[in-house]
Parts: structure tokens; sequence; C-alpha cells
């Protein structure tokens, strides 16, 4: 335990640096937050201030009156919420089975889920927009959970993997020998001992399919199903030329459900992670 | 668990087959049209809408659905849909995106499809860059100059003479007038600001006024790149007011047109090369009081001539309904629809008959300037080069970002240009 006691000067200088960390973590909000109150003129002054001299919600109303933002808030809601939840309930037996029963198909399997996760967008594009087609899930909603889902599954396996290897296996086999079967012994103690994990595979896989744009761009056709990030580059003209204001404020309104459902699930992952700690 | 499992699984299946999408081709007997819109301004976006709605209302068994698309991804976006065979069968794009999806044969040759009416009235010039091959693959129908967007204040003030597109400056002219006007100005502060974040297509463009070309057709049918000390002229003033006359800012170099507003509000540059669509942006941000004026771009040994790369309405050769879609474009693009479109985006349209409309000729907002300019626009030299968005991306930018920010040599941008170029572009003539 002495070995992780420091020194004041030490000590003052881990909180600068995490404050440093935390200014850069949230320039990029707070720069967007500023902006998105600011009126045309402010916009394009050559001295940017961080409060709005004179605050405005004409950017929100702007946004709101151009695109239809609230139809493609529901949708990409939707697609995230479905993507996480069948990303979990694929990704949690797969990664229990893998990481307690050992062995070179695991092993393989494993390493090429990972590597998978090296391919680029564009090289998988046209053969999934293809396999769509062929099963009519081309401009459907669930046709893109279904790639979401692939998309994340990966990475929620081997999140989940590392959770299951840290609940100690003698944890199962004593509940074995207390006379609890197979299944009371996943339910009863690994269950829930994985929750934090699978609430933050959950949150993983949330804000993959909330933020993706590429898969929905070219996925969805119609103006009725397009998500968000995909709605929120009509505030873009050729060559970089965007509508500033609006696309902040319509931004910052994209960021809000992410921050929510960090706000909502933080204290259920970090409650888990204590409940396991103390065990 | 078993149980619930099971549960689980049957209600997602459920999930997915009661929201798959439906087929979307029509059993009533209407034809519908998938119309993707690059429009984006407000203005813009109401004025394609309402012609859709019109032509909608006067032809219930020829219905058209408006898809918005970005400009920032129509390239991957319609190269997926064309593989898939899902593409819109009306295409909102850039003369300069259509030349891999018509020697693709993803899109329709129109010439059995145009009217006379829109084949006559928009000029030979603007179906040049639209044509591939034997083919025409899109309807030009908007465009955009580049212009200087002035102070005026700063502009008169200082004495110096002002061009007009009958007087225009020379590529000299404007050159000493930026120095005369950045002592005028007084330190930190400078006559122009290029925003060059990306330089090829600027220096191509307004190259043309020079007679500048740099791509040729050799008699072998190959094209290959030959910098000339006529494609010299436009890049070397850029240049040497940036790095010998410092009449031009080194930071705005990497910038988009819209970065340098804020400077240019604030008096710190006189002048900003612009596209003509970007008076929207100056009309709606600049601060109360500010005056601003547009002037034509400087004319070298070809007068105000410029590269351009319209904005075109394509059909898809996939779509089963192209004279339907053809009827809609005439429609869509009638003299009175194309001004209003043309306003929408702060652009020109290619149709004399539009182009004549007095409502583009006022001076408010250097509309006249932009009108005047755009009798002399030409297309783009880059317009149709196989392998040109390689090269532009390995090899042109970052040779003009060098040397415009003085890393490299006029000998050795030709060099860059010329030989690793050509290395790139003899890849695609191989073939």
């Amino acid at each position: 335990m002495s070995a992780l006691r420091t020194s004041r000067p030490a000590r003052i200088g881990q909180y600068l640096a995490l404050l440093a960390y935390l200014v850069f973590l949230a320039f990029p909000f707070l720069w967007l937050i500023s902006t998105a109150f600011k009126p045309a003129p402010e916009l394009a002054s050559l001295h940017p201030t961080w409060i709005p001299e004179e605050p405005t919600l004409a950017n929100f109303r702007q946004a709101f009156d151009e695109q239809p933002l609230l139809r493609a808030a529901g949708n990409s809601l939707v697609a995230a919420l479905a993507a996480a939840l069948i990303a979990v309930v694929v990704a949690t037996p797969l990664a229990y089975v893998t990481a307690r029963h050992r062995g070179r198909l695991a092993t393989a399997a494993t390493g090429w889920v990972v590597i998978s996760q090296a391919f680029p967008f564009v090289l998988v594009i046209i053969p999934l927009f293809l396999i769509l087609k062929n099963l009519h899930l081309i401009n459907s909603v669930p046709g893109l959970v279904m790639v979401y889902v692939v998309w994340s599954l990966p990475f929620a396996l081997w999140m989940l993997m590392g959770y299951v290897k840290a609940v100690p296996a003698e944890l199962e086999e004593a509940a074995a020998v207390d006379g609890a079967g197979r299944l009371r012994t996943l339910v009863s103690v690994t269950a829930p001992l994985l929750v934090p994990g699978i609430v933050a595979t959950a949150l993983f896989a949330f804000v993959t399919a909330w933020n993706e744009f590429f898969f929905a761009l070219v996925l969805l056709k119609t103006p009725e199903k397009q998500t968000l990030p995909v709605v929120l580059t009509h505030f873009l003209g050729a060559e970089g030329v965007a509508d500033l204001g609006p696309l902040a404020a319509a931004a910052f309104l994209a960021t809000l459900p992410s921050l929510v459902v960090f706000a909502v699930l933080q204290r259920r992952i970090a409650g888990g992670m204590l409940a396991g700690a103390v065990k | 668990m078993g149980r619930r499992l099971v549960t689980l699984t049957a209600a997602l299946a459920l999930l997915l087959t009661g929201c798959a999408g439906g087929d979307e081709r029509p059993d009533d007997g209407v034809v519908r049209l998938r119309f993707q819109s690059l429009a984006w301004q407000k203005e813009s976006v109401d004025a394609n809408k309402q012609l859709v709605a019109e032509w909608n209302a006067a032809h219930p068994d020829v219905q058209v659905d408006y898809v918005q698309g970005s400009w920032d991804s129509v390239h991957d976006q319609l190269l997926t849909s064309f593989e898939g065979g899902e593409a819109p069968d009306i295409i909102h794009d850039a003369a300069d995106d259509l030349g891999d999806f018509a020697y693709g044969g993803d899109l329709a040759d129109l010439r059995p499809l145009l009217s006379e009416r829109l084949r006559a009235d928009i000029p030979a010039r603007s179906w040049q860059t639209t044509t591939f091959g034997d083919g025409i693959y899109g309807v030009p129908f908007l465009q955009e100059p580049r212009v200087i967007i002035a102070n005026r204040k700063i502009l008169e003030s200082s004495g110096v003479r002002v061009p007009t597109p009958e007087k225009p400056w020379t590529w000299t002219e404007f050159r000493q007038i930026a120095r005369d006007l950045t002592t005028f100005m007084g330190p930190d502060r400078y006559a122009v600001a290029w925003p060059l974040k990306e330089p090829v297509s600027v220096s191509l463009n307004l190259g043309v006024s020079a007679g500048g070309a740099l791509f040729h057709l050799g008699a072998d049918s190959r094209i290959t790149v030959d910098f000339t000390e006529a494609d010299a002229v436009v890049t070397g003033t850029v240049h040497d007011q940036v790095v010998v006359d410092r009449t031009a800012p080194r930071t705005t170099l990497g910038s988009g047109g819209s970065d340098t507003l804020p400077g240019f509000f604030a008096g710190k540059y006189a002048m900003v090369p612009l596209g003509f669509a970007y008076r929207q942006q100056i009309a709606q941000q600049a601060p109360e009081g500010f005056e601003w004026t547009v002037l034509p771009a400087p004319a070298g040994s070809e007068g105000l001539a410029q590269g351009v790369s319209p904005q075109t309405l394509s059909i898809a050769e996939d779509s089963p309904y192209k004279k339907e879609a053809m009827e809609f474009l005439d429609f869509f693009l009638r003299p009175e629809s194309m001004v209003r479109l043309a306003r929408g985006d702060w652009m020109l349209p290619t149709g004399t008959a539009a182009l004549a409309d007095p409502s583009l000729h006022t001076a408010r907002d250097g509309w006249a300037t932009g009108a005047e300019v755009a009798e002399r626009l030409r297309p783009a030299p880059a317009q149709a080069v196989r392998g040109y968005p390689e090269w532009k991306d390995k090899v042109a930018t970052p040779a003009f970002q060098e040397y415009y920010s003085g890393a490299i040599d006029a000998a050795e941008l030709r060099r860059r240009l010329e030989e690793d170029g050509n290395r790139v572009l003899a890849r695609y003539y191989r073939k």
C-alpha cells in the first residue's frame, strides 16, 4: 500500500494533468455550446468570445425549421437502442463461453473478430449493401440495426470477455460445491457480477450506433428514415461551407442523448464495479 | 432462462419483420421518381421543394420524391448506390464528379432524351462540362465563378483603380495594386487573403484566364500534365504575394473561404477571392455598416475566362423511367425555375434565357458582376481527366500547398506536377 503513496508535489502535478486533460476534452463541447447561442455577426467575429454577447435561440429555431431533427433523432434512438440491446444479448453468452472455455478455436475466433475491426467501412459497404438488398433490408431501420450489431459485436465481445475473466472461476466452483446447478450459478452468481460490464458494453454499442454516419447515409434512402448524423450534414455545402450557427445548435442537441444515457448509467457502472470490488 | 431467451429472440424477429422497409415500387400505376438534391441553403431547398410540389400537383401520374443528400458525401454514397442498383432516378451532383460514373455506365446518356429547348438554351461550353466520350451525362444548370469580394471603404479610400468586367485588372496590375493597398492599410494588414485549403481547383480554374490548361491531350488520346508558362501566371502571382511581396498572409493558405471572413469583416484583409455563392454568407454575417463589393477576378491573355465545374442533374442508367425523369428535368429547368434555383443558391444559371433575367443583373450583392463573368466561363481544365482525383490528392494538393507557402520553388512544383503527376495519370490511360 505504501508503494501507492505519493508526495504532495506529485499529487498536485497529477491533479494539474487531470485538469488539463479535462479542459482538453471539454473544450470542443463548450465551444459548440457557445457557438450554438451566437448570432451570425458574432460567429464571424475576429475576436471570438466564450460567452455570447447577445445570446440567441435563432440558431435552434432555424435548425428545427430547416431540418426534421426530431424525426431523425427518433430514428437514431431506435437504431442505437436496438443495436445496443441486441449486441449485449448476443455478445454476453459468446463472451462467457470464449473466456471460460479456452481452446484453439476460441482463440482463433477471438483473433478474427478483433482483426475484422481493422477493415475500413468502404471495403465492406458494397458487399454489405448487396446482401441487405437481397434481404429487402435496404432503407429500413432494422437493416441498419443489423449492420450496427455486426459492427459493434467484435468490440463488445472483447470488452465482455475481460469482464468475464475478472469474475473468479472459484466463485462458480464454490456455488457448484454448494449444490447450485449450472443455470443457477450463472444467474445468481456470475450474472450480477457482469452487470457493470454489460452496461458499459451496451453504452459503447449505443454511442457507436448513435454517432455512426456512413452506413446510415448509404443504407437509408428516404428522408423519413434518415438518422441524425446524416441530417446534420445537410447544414454543410460544397467545399466545406457550413451554416455554422444552425449546425452547432443541431450538433449540440445531438450530443444530449449520449450525455443523458451516460449520466443515468454512470452510477450503475460505478456502483456495480464497487460491488464487485467488495466481493 | 431458456424460455425467456426464446421469447426475446421471437420478439426481436417480430420487430425485424414488422419494421422492414416495404417495396418502393408502386403498384397503382403511378410512376415514382426519386430525386436526390444537394441543395442545402434554406432558400435553395425551398425553391427545390416548391418546384417538386408544382410538378407533383400538375402530374399526378408521375410523382417525384424529394430526397436531400449532402455535398460532403455524395460521391461515396452514389458509388455504393450504383453498385447496389439502388441509385436515385434523378441525381444532383457537380460536373467534375460525373466522369467516373459516366465512364462506368452508371449514368444515362441524355442525348436521346434531351428536349430541343433545353439543348438550345444551355450554351455548348456548358454542355462540354458534362460530355464524356460521345455521350452527355448531365444537364449543367448552375455555375459559380470565382470573384474577388472587397471591402468597399478600404478600396475606395486607397485611391486604387476599381476594376469592372469591362476593364478588369490584369494579373500584373493585381499584384501591384495589392502592394499599394498593403502599404495603405498599414502593419499587420494585407491587401488580399487567399483561402487555399483546396488549392488545386482554384489554381487550375483561375489559370484559364492566362491560357493555362495544365492537362494536354496527346495524339495517342492520353492526357498528360504539362506545366507551361501560362500555367505559371496565376500560381506565380499567388506565390509572390505570399512569399515575396507579403501582401497576402501565409496563415490563410490552409483555410477555407469561411475562415477568412472574420478577418475580412475586421478590415484585416481588403480582398478575398471566393466563389460567387459566398456572397450569401457575407450578406448574412457582415457586421452592420460593413460595405462590400464584388470584383471580377483579374484577367490574363484570355480575358476574364476561368474554368468552372457546374452543378448538374443526371439520370441513373438503371432508372426504368428515364423519359419521365427527363420530362421532370425539362420542367425543373425552365428559365423561370432556373432563376429561382440560381437566386436560392446565390449562383448563376447556365441557361441563356435564365441568365438574361433582370434580377440577376442588379448591382445589389454583386449579381451584375457575376452575370458578366458568366459568359466567359469555360469547362474546368480537369473536367474529363481520368485519375484527376488521385492526382489532385496525392500530387497536386501537397505540391501547390508547399509552393504557395514558399517551401518549394516553381521548378520543384513543375517537376512534381509533371513527373509525379504523369506517373499517376499513366495508370489510368494504360487501361
